[in-house]
């Protein structure tokens, strides 16, 4: 995880304020709790005061990007900040386990499976894996292992362990499409990167 | 475009050849949009085609201005793979060029972010999203080549015809700088085991050579490659500077 950087009062008050625009995909989250402002920097240049907002993207290709910075540059404009740029950084790339805690159990609450926190590894492991994933419940003895299984994707409507894979692109880039075993709703998770 | 001090640093012909093989198929995954066989798909390569379009972006940014480059071109200019510019065909076709390209491109943009060149920090954040892209393509590798017997009859022609575009993909390019013979045994070691799992036979044809295709690194295209940028490029240059 990144902790944004902030030097000074100044910085970590417009840190604050930057962290605070809602994510124009999703509303509920703050661009802080999804973890995509990296630093805010008050530098002075040629007698005025600029500042500079370092904004990672989640995905390279992502359309949202321009409307938060947009909405950064309005926010900290009517805070009385003159002269504000926001840059696009890439490393180090974003990944799930920057969103917040916070900001997993908003996702929930809003019908949207969290990630599941990635092995410390930095490795990613995507590969040719079952679809489905169980409760340990449901595991039989050809099943794998409780302590091998992956973390199962709960529903976020009934909480059931048992969900699958419907699509691995779902409404954006971000997202799978799932359906719970259980209550049979389909439902959005927010895929691992 | 600018001659400063970064064009030193940065390898412009690296970033003109990954950024157009991003591009182009970026556009072909477009050409989807309506057509695709299920909703889910649908969605699925337009969202592949957002992430390549995102990684074009910020390549040929490295390279010049995105916008001359992409819309201002001519074809000999492109320094794109043969494979990408290949037509959808049947959906077989687009899935065995999503296989062959997403598992080269992954394993080339990990080897790219395990550097510190100035691609790194664009590989680093893309090899994340062609993992998903990789493993879209395996997975319906796997159903149409082990499903029905339709299936696995298109399936395997589908990756016989473009079996000869797989080879320019491990030509030398200018500022990347990665162990190629390592690159193309790992591309056809994972290729293998894909297309074993999927009772899919590994194609036997020649990849490099004579009856082999392998120039668009240099600028020489197919054919179909002019009608595709023709319908890419004309709305830009019928309307020079229309914004909306």
């Amino acid at each position: 995880m990144v902790t944004p950087a902030a030097t000074t009062p100044l910085e970590a008050e417009l840190l604050e304020l930057a962290g605070s625009v809602p994510d124009p995909e999703l509303p509920v989250l703050t661009l802080r709790e999804l973890g995509v402002v990296r630093a805010v920097r008050a530098v002075r240049a040629h007698g005025s005061d600029t500042v500079e907002v370092e904004l990672t993207p989640t995905y390279t290709g992502c359309p949202a990007v321009e409307a938060m910075s947009a909405d950064i540059e309005r926010v900290l404009r009517e805070h009385g900040v003159r002269e504000v740029t926001v840059r696009r950084v890439l490393a180090p790339a974003w990944s799930t386990d920057d969103i917040t805690d916070e900001g997993r159990r908003k996702l929930r609450e809003f019908g949207i499976a969290p990630p599941r926190v990635r092995p410390a590894s930095g490795a990613v492991a995507v590969d040719l894996g079952p679809t489905r994933t169980l409760g340990p419940r449901a595991h039989g003895a050809d099943g794998p292992a409780p302590e091998t299984a992956p973390e199962p994707v709960r529903c976020p409507h009934c909480g059931s362990a048992g969900t699958e894979l419907l699509s691995r692109f779902s409404s954006t880039a971000c997202k799978a499409l799932r359906r719970c075993l259980d209550c049979r709703e389909p439902f959005d998770h927010f895929k691992e990167l | 475009m600018t001659t400063t001090s970064a064009q030193e640093t940065v390898p412009t012909a690296a970033a003109l050849a990954l950024g157009d093989d991003a591009l182009v198929l970026s556009h072909r995954l477009g050409e989807w949009a309506g057509h695709a066989p299920v909703l889910e798909e649908e969605l699925a390569l337009a969202n592949i085609a957002l992430d390549l379009l995102g990684q074009a972006r910020v390549l040929l940014s490295l390279a010049g201005d995105e916008d001359e480059l992409a819309f201002l071109r001519e074809e000999r200019a492109f320094r794109n793979l043969q494979l990408v510019e290949q037509p959808n065909g049947d959906f077989a076709h687009t899935i065995a060029r999503q296989l062959y390209f997403s598992a080269y491109q992954y394993l080339l943009y990990t080897e790219l972010a395990a550097g510190d060149g100035p691609l790194a920090p664009l590989a680093g954040k893309a090899v994340k999203e062609v993992a998903y892209h990789r493993d879209h393509a395996e997975q319906w590798t796997l159903r149409l080549g082990d499903g029905t017997a339709t299936g696995h009859t298109r399936m395997q022609r589908a990756v016989d015809a473009l079996w000869r575009y797989t080879g320019e993909m491990f030509q030398p390019v200018e500022g990347i700088d990665v162990d190629r013979p390592a690159l193309e045994a790992a591309w056809l070691e994972r290729i293998t085991r894909t297309l074993h799992r999927a009772t899919l036979t590994v194609p036997d044809g020649p990849r490099t050579g004579a009856w082999t295709a392998g120039a668009g690194r240099q600028g020489l295209h197919t054919e179909p490659f002019g009608r595709m940028l023709a319908e890419m490029q004309h709305l830009h240059r019928s309307h020079p500077g229309a914004t909306w």
